[in-house]
């Protein structure tokens, strides 16, 4: 369950809301239904959508198909089972690696392009914004076969620069460097998504604390350490939330590359992946949803983890002051 | 031109001018040009940016080049730059007929799933952000503790349940099987929520109220109009989400009458390397330059309004 996210507008500016320490922002009517007519249709279409299969991969993963065709209830065995079980393991493996590595590099990037769009010191910001973002309009089944065919070393854009180079670039769809050939994919669609994320706070940093920091004397780098950093905590903690969902959700990227280098890319290659097959090719429903809920929680952890590293519920956390309350 | 532009971005967020207060001439200023923050273009800088725009832009330049080639001239030319006679409008005219015109079918299916799909998504999204923000209702801790803790629950971890479920309901290969589930945009809510709660004063509710306009007719005479920069957001997400939609249509649907253009294109793509099948790479790279070009320009027009969306929550 997330937490500090209940502090939302911490979360999105990093700014305490206006008037937050003076009155709420609420409407304090009488306590009644109103407020149900809005939110009930999400709620419907929420229940139907989320919360009822939710309950039923529970529940289908306490139970085990027998033979004899029926459905016999066996408690935690399933999950006994996928604890143990080596795919499991291996898929899981690999998106942690994933994480560490690919999530890092592309918020990195995603940061920089965003200090840099706000530095002041580049011309065409424009030109610079949408071009990165892009890519995260292109679907990801053009983006992989984009890719995939570039990385060809038969006739694709790798081929063509051997050919230029006159030696031998490493072949991008082989064993020691997919995880690499998929990260990159995987960065070129997002990177631009994360810096828009961060570009948006930084714009709503209150324009006086820069004048704050030159007054005092502060350089560039000081400024980014000291005022923008800090001022899109929220945005940071969203993006790497985001991203860390994403990097345990992996299919979609290795699931087009399988078309392409079939032999490559095992159908267990990701716990989601282990989980899709498991049901569509095996028909081991209840053995999938195990699985599919053990990567669930472990995703719950890091998670909650990456958004939370100090925090508990419902504590309303110390943040930057603006002049406003000062005044 | 940075800071020009975030001038008028300025001019986006939402007017305070409806609640009485008198805003713009306080509020203060963005950084302005030749201001004191304002410094000469950094050469380092501009060089990092343009190889990081290369490398987001060539790919799609890729697809441009090999979009207008033969099949012929696809295997032997060099692949970042058009080569041979034009073939773009042959290709496209390919693709368009190839297998009975299926691809038309999938390009109307996926219209279909974005308008129903996306707009549902949207205008839930806006009635329940908005009703979390400005109301205290009993459960209302609840559905926010749910909302929130479902953001960080893997949706996908939910597919074979959820087309388990469908299935009992006999919706699997339907649209609705679609349709539905792209409905919710947590995310979406939540935005919205983070932006009503700051561009709606509650004051102006207040005075509808002592009019006697009911809840809903406020919502759509007064409040739509504040929230059209976060709805816009929302929109924008969810209809390049429902585009891009890839895993959802996979699971759900089997008969190909009813995909749309991503599972079609994965199917056109699995055709071309597997044995036995007709090979079209041609056909699937023009198709995918087919497929990304609207939702390219949808996004690039909706673009503009994100800038509001996600600071709104920063307004003076």
């Amino acid at each position: 369950m997330t937490t500090s996210a209940l502090n939302t507008e911490l979360v999105v500016t990093g700014q305490p809301k206006r008037g937050s320490t003076l009155k709420p922002r609420t409407t304090h009517r009488r306590r009644d239904w109103s407020g149900w007519i809005f939110v009930g249709p999400f709620m419907a279409v929420f229940v139907l959508v989320l919360i009822a299969p939710l309950v039923y991969a529970i529940y289908l993963s306490l139970f085990r198909e027998t033979l004899v065709g029926g459905n016999s209830f066996v408690g935690l065995e399933n999950y006994a089972q996928a604890l143990t079980d080596p795919k499991f393991w291996d898929g899981l493996l690999r998106v942690t690696i994933f994480l560490f590595v690919q999530v890092p590099i592309m918020l990195g990037l995603s940061l920089f392009v965003a200090l840099a769009l706000d530095s002041m010191r580049l011309r065409w910001v424009s030109l610079f914004r949408l071009s990165i973002f892009l890519p995260y309009a292109v679907p990801g089944v053009v983006a992989v076969m984009i890719w995939g065919y570039m990385y060809g070393s038969q006739f694709g854009l790798i081929a063509d620069l051997n050919d230029l180079l006159g030696f031998k670039l490493p072949e991008p769809l082989s064993n020691s460097f997919l995880m690499v050939a998929i990260g990159n994919i995987v960065t070129w669609e997002f990177v631009g998504y994360n810096m828009l994320i961060f570009y948006s706070g930084l714009k709503a940093i209150p324009q006086e604390l820069y004048e704050a920091a030159e007054i005092d004397g502060a350089g560039p780098f000081r400024t980014i350490f000291s005022i923008k950093l800090p001022g899109i905590r929220g945005p940071l903690i969203i993006a790497t939330l985001f991203s860390i969902i994403g990097s345990f959700q992996l299919f979609n990227e290795p699931q087009m590359l399988r078309a392409i280098a079939p032999n490559l890319i095992t159908s267990y290659f990701t716990p989601n992946i282990y989980a899709f097959n498991l049901s569509f090719s095996g028909s081991m429903f209840n053995y999938a949803a195990a699985i599919a809920i053990l990567s669930g929680i472990i995703t719950m952890v890091f998670a909650f983890i990456a958004q939370n590293p100090e925090g508990f519920a419902f504590k309303k956390k110390k943040s930057m002051s603006t002049v406003e309350e000062q005044a | 031109m940075s800071a020009a532009e975030s001038v008028t971005r300025s001019g986006t967020a939402p007017s305070r001018l409806a609640s009485g207060q008198v805003a713009p001439a306080a509020r203060t200023p963005k950084r302005k040009p030749g201001g004191s923050r304002h410094q000469r273009a950094s050469v380092t800088l501009t060089v990092l940016m343009t190889a990081m725009l290369l490398y987001c832009v060539v790919p799609l330049f890729w697809l441009i080049a090999n979009a207008s080639k033969t099949r012929d001239k696809l295997y032997n030319s060099f692949s970042l730059w058009f080569a041979g006679d034009f073939a773009l409008f042959d290709n496209i005219g390919k693709v368009l007929t190839y297998n009975d015109g299926i691809f038309v079918r999938w390009f109307g299916n996926t219209i279909m799933y974005v308008v129903v799909g996306a707009g549902g998504a949207t205008l839930l999204a806006t009635l329940a952000g908005y009703g979390l923000a400005k109301y205290r209702f009993p459960g209302r801790r609840l559905v926010l503790a749910v909302i929130l803790g479902a953001i960080a629950v893997p949706m996908t971890a939910l597919a074979v349940p959820q087309f388990l479920l469908f299935s009992k309901l006999q919706l699997t290969n339907t649209p609705w099987s679609v349709i539905i589930p792209s409905m919710v945009s947590a995310f979406g809510l939540y935005l919205v929520w983070v932006y009503a709660a700051e561009a709606i004063p509650d004051e102006l509710l207040e005075a509808a109220r002592l009019d006697g306009a009911s809840e809903l007719r406020i919502f759509f005479s007064i409040s739509l109009r504040q929230l059209a920069p976060a709805l816009i957001t929302v929109l924008m997400f969810t209809v390049v989400a429902t585009w891009n939609n890839y895993f959802l249509p996979l699971i759900m649907l089997s008969d190909q009458q009813w995909y749309p253009l991503t599972v079609g294109l994965s199917q056109w793509a699995s055709a071309s390397s597997s044995i036995g099948a007709e090979a079209i790479p041609e056909l699937v790279i023009t198709a995918s330059l087919l497929t990304v070009i609207p939702i390219a320009g949808a996004f690039l027009y909706l673009q503009r309004y994100w800038q509001s969306g996600l600071s709104a929550g920063s307004v003076k």
